[in-house]
């Protein structure tokens, strides 16, 4: 891009560079965006001051970039809206200006979007885009304002806001509660209590370590009065294995994880021993930039460790295919492009993938930067088609027994096996050139080009960059989106909705924040203050009150904000689909609480993997379930076979590990209600369970007491008892009291409390 | 539970009016069961009003689609070439070939010996189509077949080339049809999905080429939008049957119960989404009934079951599946998705399609006739097709052509499908390939086409319906996809 950019328009860059950095473009006024679907809103609904980046923007990247955005190849009348420049200019026929600041309502645009003529109207009726009322009022108001551009929000370099002035400050535990108070009051929301102290450690439980509290953990906690009992579980939970467990589960989405090479007959490939590295780092907190510069470069920072190049496998987690009789290049190609699109939705949030057939339609990223951006990846000896049955395909490494007692203890390698051998990344010696491909395809290519970062996001000054250089370039302290992106995942692991509701896409055409200042403050907090200490920032977050605030809600604040936009409450949240098996496995006994090692095959209905195999397929052509201790991990180790995922995971919106995924979706569906009610791995739990507690020495409302309160961490009232114990006696009448408490016990398993996270 | 389930609706209508444009995602708005039976509360109508679906008349209320996984050879099938016949043993001419890409199978052979089709033709019906003899049964019925001899894809391997023609790219991660009809037009029942998945196993080719679940997942649309697999073992959806000591009545008492606590939550945590789940729960109970009901063909009378041929007894068979497809049609699930394995022929194709054209042939047939005769075939559409064509020249040694042990390998560049029903003519043909049946010579027909055209049979516009995830708004037919009108009613 640099090559093309001619000298006069230089100076004039770093004036527009100037403005902005001295511009706090949110802090000048309140930005309400509590809904972000501008086509249905209702035109009373428009803002007295229009702000460019969250009104008018989101609605040109829309509905005109497609024809007039970043993509030359597709530029219409040779008008481009996606620039100042480019707003402010004359019309092709050099007759009007799109915006005229002399005269704005003369403006070109206006006259356009509101024209009865479908012959001239914007945009026309073949793009199969219109405008909606509420719309055009929005474009018009803002023109009519002054029509004042900033560049993308998020392309700004985060700014540490001062605390909002709030009246309750009473309500406030930290500095993340100033900016949610201000909404909650602004909003004319009233504020929630403090959650109950049973409820409260339950999620606590969840969102830290992914399992729930023992009862005798929520006795203690409710007994202990003194004034930082909830800190001390925070500290706990922090500290303990599982923590990285949980964190790890997330990550495994993101890196794509599968225990199988994913194409066609889909065989087996040896991955887990990265896993088990993903669970140390989190435990022992190595420091953000570390655990992504390890995951992207390892292999190049200077005397690589063992343990830095075992975290490069981050990068051969995508599919690879051994069909016989594919072209190994066109296949290589989709691997290296898969890496760049895995890391620009991990590090920038941004959908780099669109720049890889042609220059972005909406987010100023060129086509020949995507390939720049591809080429760091593009230089490892790697095949495009692997041999049949080759677990580990090249660049590879392994790690011995012996190896183990040199500090990588973490790799849990079975007693059967002497070593374990995995991908990872290799850099080669002789760098691959790497060319633009017309349309993406392997075969076309086009201009060579250099490896590079997206400019529009941060220019990168360095020839002859590799993975390291680029790694650096996220966390250089002028980098706009790395800090943002990670907090507002965060956020998300906690509170179910990022700030940015679209942690995918933080480009033009995603959701703007919804609370920008406080994602601002945390990018800035973690990054600077923390210095990327993620469980101290973790802290942070679950010590607020806006954490510790009920999950209940009156109904004057449903009616204001029925979708909980301005969190003047816990979001009650379903449990994640590895959530509620952990949670059957660990409330009725059978949890094997084990760290790491080889993927595990616990139950599952026969012939899942028969069905679909075409004979070939190796060792995966058909489940041979595990025994023992295997029957009972945690979900983050069952066995990944992609084209045959886990069906208990999948029923509940698990990701399929395709692709890299930062969000998941949350349904409701028949089929995850047959899964609680019939599957015969939950049932087997609920009679462990059951057949314990009828066993006590105690009577019925006691033990429906004590059932109740292991599945579900809450004590019942006594209208609950009551009618479970209507239950087990209308059972009774009928059956024995044992089959009868069992019946019981899965009733309370299938209870949408069990499933929840309050 | 009437007023709940008015709020329910009015929350659930609420919210989705709050999502962002066309991304739906909210809970219970989805199509695995639609369960609101009054058409003004129905949120569906919701998202119709908003996608503007139909956009016009539908011809087609639903689809049978059965799928030949593998690639049918189309010079042994329905792509008559005399002359290719008369060519046997000679090089594929290199002014044929055009410099091709081959599959790594057969790009190393030295010599490229053509081989015709291994049955004799014969024309058949008012139309005079041609149709081999190994299809007997079809070709009695092929006036009632739309026969498209000129498909062409971009893809030359299977997993590639499965995913484009169910999802629209060759890579992994789109919507498949089903989907995107259930998102586009909802269910038209509330007892039963609106796209149902059956798999067979190809007696000519056993093992072979494998299937994917992701072929019938819902990419980024909504979950409810998936495909659900209806299996012929004991349970033939995942986790439908009560355990062994619960008996219905007493699943009846224990939701009864589950329900009643559970709107007791609905006060206490003030989160009126339980609702929701509830009635998928009272969801779940309904296709306790209604699948195995669907999937129990023992009521079927003998003249029907004989119509089917001998393995229209044997669960899991492309036979039974095709007794199974008219049954959920007439229950009015949308899409019915069945993918018939073993069409991989790369060597000993003379024996092995012997096996699959009996897998199929006279199920197929009848299930058209079937459709025909209890007046559904008017709307609904059936395809019949694979992933890819096949090479007229052989795979193998220069002996195996001689021993008839040859095969062929992948071909893209053109194969024929057929179509039958809703909206398509009945006893035409289009499009044309070569005298060696190699390239097309008239009216291309591209996978994005075919797709285009069967969103047209349901009265959508295949460029106006679309989804947007991650701020582009995607299609199926991608940005391609051209209706043919030619071979429309």
């Amino acid at each position: 891009m640099k090559k093309n950019l001619p000298f006069f328009i230089i100076p004039f860059i770093l004036i527009l560079g100037l403005k902005y950095f001295n511009s706090n473009n949110y802090n000048e006024q309140y930005i309400d965006i509590s809904v972000q679907n501008f086509e249905a809103q209702n035109i009373s609904n428009i803002p007295n001051n229009v702000d460019f980046n969250f009104d008018v923007n989101p609605i040109i990247s829309d509905k005109c970039f497609a024809c007039h955005g970043p993509d030359e190849k597709q530029r219409k009348a040779n008008l481009r809206l996606d620039t100042k420049e480019g707003l402010y200019q004359m019309t092709e026929d050099l007759n009007k200006k799109i915006i005229d600041l002399e005269n704005l309502d003369k403006s070109e645009i206006i006259n356009r979007i509101f024209h009865k003529n479908e012959s001239i109207i914007m945009p026309p009726p073949e793009s199969n885009l219109s405008l909606s009322e509420y719309e055009k009022q929005v474009l018009k108001k803002w023109i009519l304002q002054g029509a004042k551009w900033k560049k993308h929000w998020s392309f700004n370099k985060p700014i540490k806001p001062n605390l909002p002035k709030i009246k309750n400050s009473d309500w406030t535990e930290n500095e993340i509660d100033f900016f949610i108070a201000k909404n909650i009051e602004k909003n004319n929301l009233e504020f929630s209590k403090t959650e109950s102290k049973e409820i409260l450690i339950r999620r606590l439980f969840f969102d830290i370590i992914g399992l729930p509290p023992s009862i005798k953990k929520i006795d203690e906690f409710i007994n202990d009065n003194s004034n930082n009992a909830y800190e001390k579980i925070v500290d706990d939970l922090l500290s303990s294995k599982n923590y990285g467990e949980r964190m790890a589960s997330i990550w495994m989405d993101i890196a794509r994880y599968g225990d199988s090479h994913g194409y066609q007959d889909d065989t087996e490939r040896t991955m887990w021993p990265w896993r088990d590295w993903v669970i140390h780092a989190y435990n022992s907190n190595i420091s953000y930039d570390k655990f992504i510069t390890w995951q992207i470069a390892g292999d190049l920072i200077p005397n690589a460790t063992k343990e830095q190049i075992i975290a490069t496998g981050f990068n051969r987690n995508h599919k690879i295919t051994q069909e016989g009789g594919v072209i190994p290049e066109e296949y290589r190609v989709e691997y290296v492009a898969d890496r760049a699109i895995t890391t620009s939705k991990l590090m920038m949030g941004l959908t780099m993938e669109c720049a890889r057939c042609h220059t972005h339609k909406y987010d100023n990223i060129s086509h020949d930067e995507f390939y720049g951006f591809y080429s760091f990846f593009n230089n490892i000896n790697e095949k495009g088609l692997i041999e049949y049955g080759d677990f580990s395909p090249e660049p590879k490494f392994t790690v011995s027994k012996n190896d183990l007692d040199s500090g990588l203890d973490f790799i849990k390698l079975p007693d059967s096996l002497d070593q374990v051998t995995f991908m990872v990344m290799k850099e080669s010696k002789n760098l691959r050139k790497t060319y633009v491909l017309n349309r993406g395809l392997y075969n076309l290519e086009m201009n060579e080009v250099k490896p590079t970062a997206p400019s529009a996001v941060m220019k990168m000054n360095k020839d002859n960059a590799n993975r390291l250089d680029l790694a650096n370039w996220f966390f250089d302290k002028d980098n706009p989106l790395t800090s943002r992106v990670v907090v507002n995942r965060l956020w998300q692991q906690f509170f179910g909705v990022g700030i940015v509701a679209t942690p995918d896409d933080f480009g033009s055409q995603g959701n703007r924040p919804i609370n920008p200042e406080l994602l601002d403050w945390l990018a800035i907090t973690y990054k600077d203050d923390d210095n990327w200490n993620t469980k101290k920032f973790i802290k942070r977050i679950v010590m607020s009150s806006s954490y510790r605030q009920s999950s209940f809600t009156n109904d004057k604040n449903y009616n204001i904000d029925p979708e909980n936009v301005y969190i003047s409450r816990f979001p009650r949240q379903k449990l994640s689909a590895e959530m509620i098996r952990d949670n059957i496995l660990k409330s009725s006994g059978l949890l094997v609480n084990k760290l790491g090692g080889p993927s595990v095959k616990p139950l599952q209905p026969a012939g899942l993997w028969d069905e679909v195999t075409g004979g070939g397929g190796g060792s995966l052509a058909k489940y041979e379930m595990s025994s023992g201790d295997n029957l009972y991990r945690r979900s983050l180790y069952t066995f990944w076979k992609r084209t045959v995922p886990p069906p208990t995971m999948m029923i509940f919106d698990a990701s399929s590990r395709d692709n890299c995924e930062v969000k998941r979706q949350n349904t409701s569906t028949p089929l995850q209600s047959l899964a609680l009610m019939n599957n015969p791995e939950f049932q087997k739990a609920a009679l462990h369970l059951s057949s314990k507690i009828f066993n006590e020495k105690m009577v019925l409302s006691s033990k429906i007491n004590l059932l109740y309160r292991t599945i579900t961490g809450r004590t019942p009232n006594k209208k609950e008892v009551s009618k479970l114990k209507d239950y087990y006696n209308e059972e009774n009448s009928t059956n024995e009291e044992t089959i009868a408490f069992d019946k019981l016990c899965m009733l309370i398993y299938n209870l949408d409390e069990s499933s929840q996270k309050s | 539970m009437e007023e709940i389930h008015k709020h329910f609706i009015n929350n659930n209508r609420r919210n989705f009016l709050k999502k962002t444009g066309l991304c739906v995602g909210g809970l219970a708005l989805g199509s695995i069961i639609n369960p609101f039976e009054s058409s003004n509360d129905d949120p569906f109508s919701v998202i119709k009003n908003q996608l503007n679906l139909p956009h016009f008349a539908p011809k087609a209320k639903r689809i049978i689609y059965l799928f030949q996984s593998g690639g049918p050879a189309q010079q042994d099938l329905f792509d008559y070439k005399p002359k290719l016949t008369k060519m046997r043993g000679i090089d594929l001419p290199e002014s044929v070939r055009m410099g091709q890409r081959l599959t790594g199978m057969t790009s190393g052979q030295d010599k490229f010996s053509l081989v015709g089709g291994m049955a004799n033709f014969k024309q058949y019906g008012k139309s005079r189509a041609w149709v081999s003899d190994l299809l007997p049964y079809l070709s009695k019925v092929v006036d009632e077949l739309c026969f498209i001899k000129s498909m062409n894809t971009e893809a030359i391997n299977h997993d590639p080339a499965v995913t484009f023609f169910q999802t629209g790219s060759q890579q992994p991660g789109r919507p498949s049809m089903g989907s995107w009809l259930s998102y586009g037009l909802g269910s038209l029942n509330k007892n039963l999905p609106s796209f149902v998945v059956l798999l067979s196993r190809g007696t000519g080719r056993p093992k072979g080429q494998p299937l994917y679940s992701r072929l019938w997942g819902n990419g980024f649309l909504s979950s409810l939008h998936q495909g659900v697999q209806f299996r012929s073992a004991k349970d033939p959806v995942l986790f439908l049957k009560n355990p062994e000591n619960l008996s219905r009545q007493e699943r009846r008492k224990m939701l009864d119960y589950l329900s009643e606590l559970n709107e007791e939550q609905i006060h206490m945590f003030g989160d009126k989404e339980v609702e929701s789940r509830i009635s998928q729960y009272e969801m779940a109970y309904r296709m306790q009934t209604s699948v195995p009901e669907t999937m129990d063909i023992s009521d079927e009378p003998e003249s029907i079951l004989k119509m089917y041929g001998p393995n229209s007894k044997k669960p899991g068979s492309y036979a039974a599946n095709c007794i199974l497809a008219r049954k959920l049609i007439e229950k009015d699930v949308r899409f019915v998705q069945l993918y018939h394995m073993g069409w991989d022929q790369h060597e000993n194709l003379p024996t092995q399609i012997k096996g699959q054209t009996s897998d199929i042939d006279q199920p197929t047939a009848a299930l058209i006739m079937d459709l025909k005769q209890r007046g559904l075939l008017e709307d609904t559409l059936v395809v019949w097709g694979g992933e890819f064509g096949r090479t007229s020249y052989s795979q193998g040694s220069q002996a195996a052509l001689k021993n008839n042990t040859y095969g062929r390998d992948h071909h893209p560049r053109c194969f024929t499908i057929f179509m039958a029903g809703a909206g398509v003519k009945p006893g035409f043909s289009y499009g044309e390939t070569d005298d060696l049946g190699y390239n097309i010579v008239k009216d291309p027909v591209h996978v994005h086409d075919l797709q285009a055209t069967i969103l047209h049979l349901f009265g959508i516009n295949h460029e106006k319906m679309t989804h947007k995830y991650q701020g582009r708004r995607f299609r199926l037919t991608d940005v391609h996809g051209e209706i043919k009108h030619d071979i429309l009613t």
